[in-house]
Order: structure tokens, then C-alpha cells, then sequence
């Protein structure tokens, strides 16, 4: 249990049943009056911002999240299916909560699956994934237009801008935090 | 020198500036022990425990029982403690400078702050004003004086009184009227309800209100002042309230100071005001961060 002094940012918090991420704090206390928790949220399944104030000697359930390496098996519909490789445990993420992670997943791929108690509210990729690219336009030689690079298609279906000399059937690493491209994986 | 090694040779000079400004006008520079066996009991400050005393949450118990001794007029600038304070306003130690003056009240301790100031901002090469938050302030120029009954008037839906009736007066004052105050010039809210002034003389002509003020600057709150109760009885009976109020929320009642209310019927009738150097020092560095005019924060020990 936390009390209201505990509030700081990042600290994690279950309201009405969801997670919360403290994002702004801000204690207040005017003249000899009493202390006030000035906050700002987000709820970590859907994003929502809410603003919310406390009194001293209000308390908080903690949101128990666990971070567990899980491997991806498969899509089914809007389903993404992950499994912990010690336990096999499986665990099904909404394509909604999956976001953009799922322009970089490829069955087998060990990722970190975010867990608030039984439910998986997140995924962490590794930095960099290797994907094949399956659709890009043939780099004419003597191609003076100045352009330094072009789109490509990879495995996932995702589409990122590549340098010219990328062929189809190549593989390319991508960093999955701003999803560019990043090399070619030689051999 | 980084921004906030910079940061402490401003505040050097603050506090050099203040204490010139007290020798000119004929205060005595005091010190109290820091280490005490009882603070005025308040319902919403938590002291530190220090062994089997306390560490003063204010200097105000030793002071006051100076004016009881016939000192007429003497400052003092040192370290409070208030435990669980912590935001970008607040540190749980913290530099107070306190004032006092015999045979006055608390009309004569704002004249004091505006003087204050302007000797400060004379120092400091900014009568005309200085820019903080990317606007221009003037610590120097005329201050106003709004009641709080009228600054609720002016800058919230709510009466004062129907806030006082719900306990949401604090809210009302952090969330509407602190953001609504005038801020390129100091204001003193003045005039506090009753509940709010543990310590403060009742108002002749409204006994609603007590004379307290609160000076602000910047959007800051600077400095709280009052004429001083000098009733023991009914000071007395303020403590146990504030005792009684602690206990409803589960807080542990404080040891009452009984010297203090043995002397405080000596007392002349006395006005004194506190003034948090610390945020004072964050206006002339201008900056909203009071981590960055102190050498250390309790996290960097």
C-alpha cells in the first residue's frame, strides 16, 4: 500500500482496476493549510490522461507489473499469442495493445511481454530485428534523380524507406524504436 | 560554474542583502536552539523527531518568548523542519528567516517586506524589475493588499465561507486563487479565517477573520505573517483543537510547550513573520525549482 507521500513520478498505481503511470506530480501546501498531491496519469492498457489530486494520509493499491521474456508464436485474427519458454505459460494480446511492435515480430522472436497480474498490457522489443524484404523496386544504375533512398516491403508487410543498393530476398536490420532502417546483414 | 553552482553565490548575496537590511533598521540577529522539546502543535505540519525532542518545524516558540522578555525587534535566519514535504516548492529542511517587533502589528510587518525587497532588489541591480519565468517581476514595486474573503470574489465561483463549510478551502487555494494572484508585483493576502491562524490575533472588527497575511511574488508564496495572539487560554485552547484535528485523521497529538503559554501573557502585543529564504533566493535565480538553490537535496545525502 502506498500513502500519498509515496507519489512521485513513475511510480505505478491500480485505479478502478487499471494500471496507472504517475507522469507529472506536483506538491502543493498553501500557508499552513493542508498538503496537496497535484498529479497527472496514464493508464497503462489505453493511454487515457487523467488529472487527479490527493490529500495527505490517502492511500494506493500498487500495480503489480511483471516484465517476463516470452517468445512469439503466432497471430490468429486480432489475436497475438506469446509463450513463456521455463513455464509455458501462454498469454493473448490484443492487436489494439500489440501496437506498433507488430511491424517487427516474426514467429519465434523473444520479446518482453509487460504482465498486470494475469493480463499482458505491453511488449518490449530487442532494439534491433532482422527481417527479409520481400518487395523493392530494382536500383537502376546511372539513376541520376539524387534520391538516396527507397521504399521496401519486409516480411512483416511493413513498409520503411531503404538506400538504394537494398535487392529483394536481402536481409536488413531495423531499430524498432523509430522503425528505420538500420544495416544490411551481410552473407 | 553550472547554473546552480551560480545559483548559490545569488543566494549568498540574498542573504547577505537581508541581514544588512536588518542591522539598518535596528534588529537584533538572534539564535534559538533548533533542537526542542515542543513546536506549536499544527494540525497540518509534521516536525521531525530529533531523539526524545523535536526539531523546530519554525523558530517561533523560542522567538516569542524573547518579546516575552522585552526584546523589541530581532530576526533570525535558520533551518526548519517539516517532515513529508517534498515538491519543487518544498524541502522537508529548509532555510526560515523569522522577524519579530514589540508594541506592532501585522500592517507594520508588510511595510517591513516591501522595504525588504526593495532593499534586496537594490542590492541585487533590479529596482526597475528582473525577468523570471520569461516575465518581468518587481520585487521592488508598490505591493497590494487583497483580503482573502475578496481575492475568493475575484478569482473563484466559490464564496470563502461555503469553501471553509466543506473543506475544500486549501483546494480552492492552490487550484483557483494562488494562479489567479497579480504577478509581476508583491500582493499580501490578508485577512485569514480564523481556523487558518493557529496563532494569529482575531480581527477587532471581523471575528471571522484573523490578522494574517501570506506575501507572494512570482506566483510564489513568500512569507506568512500575523500579529501575535498573546492570550494564553485561548492559545492554549487553539493547541488541543489543533491536537484534537490530528487525531481525527489518525496523526499523533504533539506535546504542547507549556513554558511558552506559562510566558505568553507577558507578552507585549507583537507581530512576527516568517519568509522562506529558499524561495526567495528562486526569484532572484529565476528559476521554479528550489532544488537548484540549495547545495544539497535530501536525495543527493
Amino acid at each position: 500500500m502506498y500513502t500519498a507521500a509515496d507519489l512521485k513520478k513513475g511510480l505505478k498505481i491500480t485505479l478502478d482496476g487499471d494500471p496507472y503511470i504517475i507522469i507529472a506530480f506536483d506538491f502543493t501546501k498553501p500557508g499552513k493549510g493542508q498538503a496537496l498531491y497535484r498529479t497527472k496519469m496514464r493508464n497503462m492498457i489505453n493511454g487515457t490522461i487523467l488529472d487527479r489530486t490527493y490529500r495527505s494520509g490517502e492511500t494506493f493499491e500498487p500495480a503489480s507489473l511483471e516484465e517476463r521474456q516470452m517468445e512469439f508464436l503466432y497471430k490468429e485474427g486480432t489475436h497475438y499469442t506469446f509463450m513463456d519458454q521455463q513455464t509455458y505459460e501462454q498469454v493473448i494480446m490484443e492487436e489494439e495493445t500489440v501496437g506498433d511492435a507488430k511491424n517487427f515480430m516474426l514467429e519465434n522472436l523473444k520479446v518482453d511481454v509487460l504482465l498486470f497480474g494475469e493480463k499482458a498490457i505491453g511488449v518490449t522489443l530487442p532494439n534491433f530485428v532482422n527481417l527479409r524484404v520481400t518487395q523493392t523496386e530494382q536500383w537502376a544504375k546511372g539513376d541520376t534523380s539524387g534520391n538516396d533512398s527507397k521504399p521496401a516491403t519486409v516480411e512483416t508487410g511493413y513498409v520503411l524507406r531503404v538506400p538504394p543498393f537494398i535487392e529483394e530476398g536481402e536481409l536488413i536490420t531495423i531499430d524498432t524504436r523509430n522503425g528505420e532502417y538500420s544495416t544490411r546483414v551481410k552473407g | 560554474m553550472n547554473s546552480r553552482g551560480h545559483n548559490l553565490v545569488i543566494r549568498a548575496e540574498v542573504i547577505r542583502s537581508i541581514r544588512h537590511f536588518f542591522e539598518l533598521n535596528g534588529f537584533l540577529e538572534i539564535e534559538t536552539p533548533l533542537r526542542i522539546p515542543a513546536n506549536a502543535p499544527e494540525e497540518h505540519i509534521d516536525p521531525a523527531h530529533a531523539g526524545r525532542q523535536y526539531l523546530q518545524t519554525s523558530p517561533e516558540i523560542c522567538m516569542k518568548r524573547l518579546l516575552c522578555r522585552g526584546h523589541k525587534k530581532f530576526f533570525q535566519i535558520s533551518h526548519c523542519w517539516r517532515s513529508n514535504e517534498r515538491g519543487r516548492r518544498h524541502l522537508p529542511e529548509f532555510t526560515m528567516l523569522e522577524w519579530y517587533r514589540a508594541d506592532s502589528c501585522y500592517n507594520q510587518l508588510m511595510n517591513d517586506c516591501g522595504e525588504l525587497l526593495a532593499h534586496i532588489a537594490q542590492d541585487h541591480h533590479c529596482l526597475k524589475g528582473m525577468p523570471y519565468q520569461g516575465q518581468q517581476i518587481r520585487p521592488a514595486a508598490p505591493a497590494e493588499r487583497i483580503t482573502v474573503r475578496e481575492a475568493f470574489r475575484r478569482y473563484s465561483a466559490r464564496e470563502m465561507d461555503a469553501t471553509l463549510a466543506d473543506g475544500s478551502f486549501d483546494e480552492c487555494m492552490v487550484t483557483e486563487i494562488e494562479p489567479g494572484l497579480p504577478w509581476d508585483h508583491p500582493v499580501f493576502l490578508t485577512d485569514y479565517p480564523v481556523e487558518h491562524a493557529a496563532l494569529a490575533r482575531v480581527k477587532q472588527q471581523d471575528s471571522t477573520v484573523a490578522e494574517r497575511f501570506e506575501l507572494y511574488l512570482g506566483g510564489l508564496e513568500l512569507a506568512n505573517g500575523f500579529s501575535e495572539l498573546n492570550d494564553p487560554v485561548e492559545q492554549r485552547a487553539r493547541f488541543m483543537e489543533a491536537n484534537r484535528r490530528r487525531e481525527a485523521r489518525d496523526m499523533p497529538p504533539l506535546p504542547l510547550p507549556e513554558p511558552f503559554l506559562e510566558e505568553l501573557g507577558s507578552m507585549p502585543a507583537s507581530a512576527g513573520i516568517a519568509l522562506g529564504i529558499d524561495r526567495l533566493v528562486m526569484l532572484f535565480c529565476d528559476t521554479t525549482d528550489i532544488d537548484s538553490v540549495v547545495a544539497f537535496t535530501p536525495e543527493e545525502l
